[in-house]
């Protein structure tokens, strides 16, 4: 197993991309800078899975977003948060 | 928001969604017919994940998408995985589903 790239606490962006196959990233979470939570280990990317076995194994992070990061004029308390699994290669330092 | 262009019709998060349909059903023998022959598919090798059959039902246009209840979805899926891999023959296919709506319709 290789070390993870990114360390809990650290600030994060997840990648605006749009591949033509099933990933596991939602349109609303797309370009949002969030903080990793935690470490979830490695599993088969499912964009990989298409005609494939999901190899290499990839690092997952489960990424802290603050709600009035994600919604316009969001109205609830500013401690509301959204915990979001991604996958490494979805995400960069912020 | 983002200002990012959505996945397919399945990508709904943070859009208005109206009211949700929290009423409980049965599952029809069909549909556990569905889900035993998706297992199957995932043992037996066919399909490698349920990635794979999440990516069919993405595929749906969104009409049928918005048609199509919860394991006809997962059916077509399995259709369309299992004729891309030459498993099934999509003509044959095709056939059967005619055949078997003209009895339902018949009868």
């Amino acid at each position: 197993m290789t070390s993870p790239r990114f360390f809990v606490g650290q600030a994060v962006r997840i990648a605006k991309r749009q591949p033509s196959v099933h990933h596991r990233v939602p349109a609303y979470a797309k370009g949002a800078r969030g903080v990793v939570e935690r470490v979830c280990g490695e599993h088969g990317q499912p964009e990989r899975f298409i005609r494939g076995d999901g190899a290499p194994a990839t690092r997952l992070y489960r990424v802290r977003l603050d709600q009035r990061e994600l919604w316009d004029n969001y109205q609830g308390s500013t401690d509301d948060c959204l915990d979001i699994e991604i996958f490494e290669h979805w995400l960069e330092p912020a | 928001m983002s200002d990012v262009t959505p996945n397919g019709p399945h990508d709904l998060g943070g859009l208005p969604g109206g009211a949700i349909d929290l009423s409980e059903k049965d599952t029809a023998w069909w549909e556990w017919q569905i889900d035993a022959m998706i297992r199957l598919a995932l043992q037996k090798g066919l399909i490698t994940d349920f990635a794979e059959l999440r990516d069919g039902i993405e595929r749906l246009a969104p009409d049928d998408y918005e048609r199509l209840s919860y394991y006809e979805r997962w059916a077509s899926a399995l259709a369309y995985a299992l004729v891309d891999k030459g498993v099934v023959d999509g003509d044959v296919l095709k056939q059967k589903a005619a055949a078997i709506a003209e009895r339902q319709a018949t009868s």
